[in-house]
C-alpha cells in the first residue's frame, strides 16, 4: 500500500509516494539521495541513523516514511549554514570526534540535539543523553571533548 | 637514558623546523566526514543499477541435494541467479587455504553459508525472491568447538588440512627447554581461554560493481585490502588482472573484519558482468555477523620455568584454535598464536604447539591484534601469576626481564627499538602503582599488563619479491601534487599519514595535495590495511617519492636561482636560499621551472621490510620492521557479593617511535583501549545447538546487536593516555605502529586488577560477573581461587621443528627440517645433526621443582 506524504527535509519540501512499510531512513538514503544518514545496525541500538524530526533526534531505522509526514527533517546534510559548519561539525573536526566517520552524523546530530536542550552539558550529561549511539573507533573520548568543545564555543 | 635514535634517510628535512610531522593537525578527510559528504561503499548509486541479495544457508552442516528457484524465479522483479556452477573456482585470502567459493558447490558448512545470488530492480524485490529459493539439505554431523572436532575426524568439514577436522597443526621448539625447565627454581602452568568475539564495524559490508565492456568489471567495496580482492577477482572470474579495477571505498570502520575478499564481492562483480549493468549488495547486520572472520576462540596452556628472581628459563605454550567453517587467515592465526611471545621478556628457550580446528561455525581470521590478544593475555596473568608466587613485584619482575633492544629473540625476531622500559615506568608512575597495588581496601584492585605488535608483516601474503607498498606522485604547474597509493583508509588516519609525509618534505600544505588512493588501476600497489603496516610502508614509500620529487625540482632551482642545491630549503610553500630566504621560489613556480627542465614530472617511491633472520618453515609469521610496545594498569572495584565490577580508570603508555600526528595517534590508542575493554568486559560471539527434535543444529546465538553487546559512552571509563617517543630507525620520522598494539594489554590487566581487588583468577575472557563469584565460592571452599578451563585436549601437534637459538649458534634454520636436511645431504654435508628422537629426548621428563 503506498502513501502520499509532504516531508520538509533540511528545510525544501518533498511530496513523495511512498510505501507504507519504508523506513525513513531509507526514504532519505533512496528517494532523496541524502546519504549522509547512515544504517549501522537495523534495531534501532546504534544511532547512525540519527535525524531531527520536528527538532527532536530520532533513529531514523525505526521511524516510517509516513510517520514524517507533515514533519520537518534535518539530517547531516542540512547542519552547515551556508558556509558556516554546525558548532557542533566544527567541534567534531577539530577536536578529531572521529575516525572511520561512519557513526559521526549520527553523533553530531544526537549531539546537536542534546545543546539545543542543555547549551552547557557536563560529561556525565554528555554521556547520557548519547549512549545510544555506538562508536566503534574512538572508545568515545575524543566525542565527548568534541561536545563539550561546542558547547564552550556557544552551540545554539 | 639513552640517546634518542635519529632517522636514518639522508637528506631529510630535519634541519628545517617540522611542518606537519608531530603536529595535531585535522585529518585529512575530516571535512567531509563531519558533513555527511564521505561516500562510503552504499551511498552509491549508477544508472541502471539493480540489487543483489545472498541466500544463506540456514543449516550449520550439509550436503545441498537440490536448489529450487521456480517460485523465486516469478517473483516480481527477478532478473537472474547465480549459484556454485557459476562460479566454480575456489578463493581465500592465504595460499594455502583457497578453500572459499563465492557460492556454496555442493555442501554448506555453517549457518549463512552463501548458496545462491539473485539480482532484481530493487532491493525489496530481492530480499523477497531470496525468501523464495529452497533449498533442499540432507544435514551432516556439526562439529561445535575444538573438542568435537579432534573427537570426530568424520565427517570432514573440509577434505583438506593437516588431519581430520584439524585445519592446522604447528609444533615448534625453539632451543633447549628440557634443560631450560631442569635448570627452574619454579614451574608454573596455566589453562586459560579466551572467548571468540567480532569486529563489528559500524558500517555494514557493502559492494557494487559495475561492467564497462563485456569483460571488464569494476568493483567499488568497504574493503581494508583492495589489492587482495583483486587478485580474488581476477582468479575466480577468469579474467586477466588488467580488467579487472577494485576500488575500496572509505571503510566505515574494518578492525581486520573486511580484509578477506568475500563471497558477496566476487558474486555481485559475476552478476554484473551477467547482466551489463550495475548491480549493488548491502549485507545486513545479521549478515555482517555471518562474514565474521573475527577473533578465535583460543584454549591455551602456559608453562613456564622461572628463576627465584622473577627470570625466565623456558616457556612452553600450547593454543587450539576453533577456527570455523573456512581458512581465512588460520594458518598465519595459528602462528600467531606462539609467535609474539618472545619479544617483550628474557626468554632464552621457548617450545609453542598450535592446532587450529575447523567448526560449523562462521570463519574466524584476523582482528585487531590477529592471534595475539589470546596468548597475551596468557602470558600476562601467567607472569602476575609468578610475580606473586615469587614475592616479586609485577612491575619490577617484567622490568627486570625486558628483552633487549636491537637484540634477535629465540624465535629469530629481530627487535629493534624497545620502549617498554618506559611504558612500565608511565603507567607505574601515573598510576601510583608503588604506593597503591597490593595495598587498596579489599574490593579494589590495580592490575598491570604489557604488549607489543608488529609494524607490519614482513612478509607478504602471497610469496613475491616485489615491494610491499608504493607511492606515485604527480607534479605540474598547478604546484598542487598528486598523492597515488594503493592504501585504503579505515579510519585510522591513513590518508593524513600518507598526505603529512608528502606535504613534509616538499615543504607544501596539505590542501596543496590530491590523494587518490585505493584503486588497483590507478594506484600502485600498497598491500592494504592490515598487520599495522600502513603507517610504517606507506609512510616510508611516501618519503621515497616526495625525497625523488624534492631532489629534482631542488636541481632545477638551484640552476635557475644559482644557488647551491644542497643549499635550498622547502618550507612554506616556497623552495628557497637557507643564506638569503627572499632568494626563492614559489613551491609552483619551482615546479614549473622543473617542468621546463624535465618534462612531465612524476616520481615513485616504494618499500620492502628488511629480511628477517629466520630461515625455518613458519618463519613468516612475526618478522617485522619494528615492534611497538604497550604498558596498561587498570583500577577496577569489584562488589564480592555480586560480582559486579566498574573500570574506574585506565592508564595506558604506548611506544610509538614517533607520534606523526599526536591526537591521531591518541585516537588510536583510546580507541584500541575501548576495543581492550570490549572484549574484556563483555563482547562474545557465542552459539548454541537447537534442540534435537529441531535437528541439534548450531547456531549463532543472536546475530544482532541486541544480543552482542558492546560498551557504550557509559561503560568506558575515564583513560590517561602516555605516548612513549623513542624514533625507529626503520620507521619514517622514526614512527612505529598504534592502531593495534595498545588493545593488547587491557584483558590481562583487568584480569590481574581483579585478583588485587578479590584475590581470585579469572583465567578467561570476557570476564563476567558470575565468574568472579564462583571463584570467590571456590576459594572460601578451598578449592583454586580461580575460575577458568581445567584442561587442554590431547593433540597431535604433527611434527616437531627444532630450531636453535641465537644463543645456542643457530642459523635461523630448524635442524629438523626435513627438506633442510635433504639439502645438507645433497651437499654431503658432514656437520652435526640432530635426529628427531634426540630432539625430541626428554620431552616428558622435565623437573617440576618449587620455591
Amino acid at each position: 500500500m503506498r502513501h502520499q506524504i509532504r516531508v520538509e527535509v533540511n528545510g525544501k519540501s518533498h511530496e513523495r509516494e511512498v510505501e507504507a512499510r519504508q523506513l525513513l531512513v531509507h526514504f532519505l538514503r533512496d528517494e532523496l539521495r541524502l546519504t549522509g544518514t547512515n544504517v549501522g545496525c537495523e534495531t534501532s541500538l546504534c544511532g547512525a541513523c540519527t535525524v531531527w524530526m520536528d527538532g527532536k533526534a530520532v533513529k531514523s531505522c525505526t521511524q516510517l516514511a509516513v510517520q514524517a509526514d507533515g514533519c520537518s527533517v534535518t539530517t547531516i546534510e542540512g547542519m552547515k549554514q551556508g558556509d558556516t559548519f554546525h558548532p557542533v561539525q566544527e567541534a567534531f573536526w577539530e577536536c578529531h570526534g572521529l575516525q572511520c566517520g561512519y557513526c559521526t552524523p549520527g553523533m553530531i546530530m544526537a549531539a546537536g540535539a542534546l545543546l539545543k536542550e542543555n547549551p552547557s552539558p557536563s560529561e556525565a550529561e554528555i554521556r547520557q543523553s548519547l549512549k545510544g549511539n555506538l562508536c566503534r573507533c574512538t572508545g568515545y573520548q575524543n566525542i565527548v571533548k568534541a561536545i563539550a568543545h561546542a558547547a564552550q564555543g556557544g552551540a545554539q | 637514558m639513552a640517546e634518542p635514535r635519529r632517522s636514518v634517510a639522508p637528506g631529510s628535512p630535519a634541519e628545517r623546523p617540522l611542518n606537519w610531522i608531530g603536529k595535531p593537525f585535522r585529518r585529512v578527510d575530516g571535512r567531509a566526514k563531519v558533513t555527511g559528504q564521505a561516500q562510503f561503499a552504499d551511498d552509491l548509486t549508477f544508472p541502471r543499477m539493480v540489487y543483489m541479495r545472498l541466500v544463506r544457508s540456514t543449516v550449520p552442516h550439509a550436503l545441498i541435494r537440490a536448489i529450487d528457484l521456480s517460485a523465486a524465479e516469478k517473483m516480481p522483479g527477478v532478473l537472474a541467479f547465480l549459484t556454485g556452477e557459476d562460479l566454480p573456482t575456489p578463493f581465500g585470502i592465504l595460499p594455502v587455504s583457497q578453500d572459499e567459493h563465492a557460492l556454496c558447490q555442493d555442501k554448506v558448512r555453517f549457518v549463512g553459508d552463501p548458496v545462491v545470488a539473485v539480482a532484481a530492480l530493487s532491493e525489496e524485490q530481492a530480499y523477497e525472491a531470496a525468501l523464495a529459493v529452497r533449498i533442499d539439505y540432507e544435514p551432516l554431523k556439526t562439529i561445535s568447538g575444538v573438542d568435537e572436532a579432534l573427537a570426530n575426524p568424520e565427517p570432514r568439514i573440509h577434505d583438506y588440512g593437516d588431519y581430520g577436522n584439524v585445519h592446522k597443526a604447528v609444533s615448534m621448539r625453539f632451543g633447549d627447554t628440557d634443560a631450560g625447565f631442569k635448570a627452574a627454581d619454579l614451574i608454573l602452568e596455566d589453562l586459560s581461554y579466551f572467548e571468540g568475539n567480532t569486529h563489528l564495524a559500524m558500517e555494514q559490508h557493502s559492494a557494487v560493481a559495475l561492467t564497462e565492456d563485456d569483460d571488464r568489471v569494476t568493483l567499488y567495496s568497504s574493503t581494508q585490502t583492495p589489492h587482495y580482492v583483486h587478485r580474488a577477482l581476477s582468479k575466480v572470474l577468469a579474467l586477466p588482472p588488467s580488467r579487472v579495477r577494485v576500488i575500496a571505498c572509505t571503510n566505515g570502520g574494518g578492525f581486520g573484519g573486511k580484509s578477506d575478499p568475500f563471497h558477496h564481492e566476487i558474486a555481485v562483480a559475476k552478476m554484473a558482468l551477467k547482466l551489463g549493468r550495475p548491480v549493488k549488495i548491502t549485507l545486513t547486520r545479521e549478515e555482517v555477523f555471518y562474514c565474521h572472520r573475527g577473533r578465535h576462540p583460543v584454549l591455551m596452556q602456559l608453562r613456564t620455568g622461572f628463576k627465584r628472581d622473577g627470570s625466565m628459563t623456558a616457556q612452553h605454550l600450547k593454543t587450539a584454535l576453533d577456527g570455523g567453517a573456512y581458512g581465512s587467515y588460520g594458518v598465519a592465526s595459528t602462528y600467531y598464536t606462539g609467535a609474539l611471545q618472545t619479544v617483550t621478556y628474557q626468554l632464552p628457550t621457548y617450545h609453542f604447539e598450535g592446532v587450529r580446528a575447523f567448526t560449523n561455525k562462521p570463519p574466524c581470521g584476523p582482528k585487531r591484534g590477529h592471534g595475539t590478544p589470546q596468548p597475551r593475555f596468557a602470558l600476562e596473568t601467567h607472569l602476575d601469576k609468578a610475580a606473586h608466587r615469587l614475592g616479586i613485584d609485577p612491575a619490577t619482575l617484567r622490568l627486570n626481564n625486558l628483552a633487549e633492544a636491537d637484540s634477535v629473540t629465540a624465535n629469530w625476531l629481530r627487535i629493534g627499538t624497545m620502549g617498554l622500559k618506559e611504558c612500565i615506568e608511565a603507567v607505574v608512575e601515573g598510576s601510583g602503582w608503588r604506593q597503591r597495588y597490593a595495598k587498596l581496601p579489599h574490593g579494589r584492585g590495580l592490575g598491570l599488563a604489557c604488549g607489543s605488535y608488529l609494524c607490519g608483516a614482513g612478509l607478504p601474503i602471497y610469496w613475491n619479491h616485489m615491494p610491499q607498498s608504493g607511492v606515485q606522485l604527480k607534479l605540474d604547474r598547478s604546484g598542487g601534487v598528486a598523492v597515488f597509493c594503493g592504501e585504503s583508509e579505515i579510519g585510522q588516519g591513513s590518508d593524513s599519514v600518507l598526505a603529512a609525509v608528502v606535504a613534509e618534505v616538499l615543504g607544501i600544505d596539505l590542501a596543496d595535495i590530491r590523494l587518490c588512493v585505493a584503486d588497483t588501476d590507478l594506484t600502485p600497489v600498497d598491500l592494504g590495511s592490515y598487520s599495522s603496516r600502513v603507517t610504517l610502508m606507506v609512510g616510508n614509500a611516501a618519503r621515497q617519492a616526495a625525497e625523488r620529487a624534492r631532489e629534482l625540482i631542488a636541481g632545477s632551482v638551484a640552476e635557475r636561482l644559482e644557488v647551491p642545491a644542497e643549499q635550498l630549503v622547502f618550507a612554506n610553500g616556497r623552495v628557497f636560499s637557507r643564506a638569503d630566504p627572499e632568494t626563492g621560489l614559489s613551491f609552483a613556480e619551482a615546479v614549473i621551472c622543473t617542468e621546463a627542465v624535465h618534462g612531465t614530472l612524476g616520481t615513485t617511491g616504494s618499500y620492502t621490510p628488511p629480511r628477517s633472520p629466520g630461515r625455518y618453515r613458519g618463519s613468516g609469521v612475526g618478522p617485522s620492521p619494528a615492534y611497538s610496545y604497550s604498558a596498561a594498569v587498570i583500577e577496577t572495584e569489584v562488589d564480592p557479593a555480586t560480582g559486579l565490577y566498574e573500570v574506574r580508570h585506565v592508564w595506558i603508555a604506548h611506544d610509538i617511535g614517533r607520534a606523526l600526528n599526536p591526537v591521531l595517534t591518541l585516537g588510536q590508542v583510546e580507541g584500541s583501549v575501548y576495543m581492550g575493554l570490549g572484549e574484556a568486559l563483555m563482547e562474545e560471539q557465542v552459539f548454541r545447538r537447537l534442540p534435537e527434535r529441531r535437528s541439534n543444529a548450531l547456531v549463532h546465538k543472536m546475530p544482532s546487536m541486541l544480543e552482542y553487546k558492546s560498551p557504550t559512552f557509559h561503560d568506558m571509563p575515564p583513560v590517561t593516555t602516555y605516548l612513549i617517543e623513542d624514533p625507529d630507525p626503520q620507521g619514517p620520522f622514526g614512527a612505529k605502529e598504534v592502531g593495534q598494539g595498545p588493545l593488547l594489554p587491557i584483558m590481562p590487566a583487568l584480569a590481574n586488577s581483579i585478583f588485587d581487588a578479590v584475590g581470585v583468577r579469572i583465567d578467561q575472557i570476557p570476564i563476567q560477573p558470575q565468574m568472579i563469584v564462583k571463584a570467590l565460592q571456590a576459594k572460601s571452599s578451598g578449592k583454586p581461587a580461580r575460575f577458568g578451563p581445567t584442561s587442554f585436549p590431547e593433540v597431535d601437534f604433527g611434527e616437531e621443528l627444532v630450531v636453535p637459538t641465537p644463543a645456542e649458534g643457530g642459523d635461523g634454520r630448524a635442524i629438523s627440517d626435513f627438506k633442510h636436511k635433504l639439502r645438507a645431504g645433497m651437499r654431503g654435508a658432514s656437520g652435526t645433526m640432530t635426529t628427531r628422537e634426540e630432539a625430541l629426548k626428554g620431552k616428558k621428563d622435565a623437573p617440576l621443582t618449587t620455591v
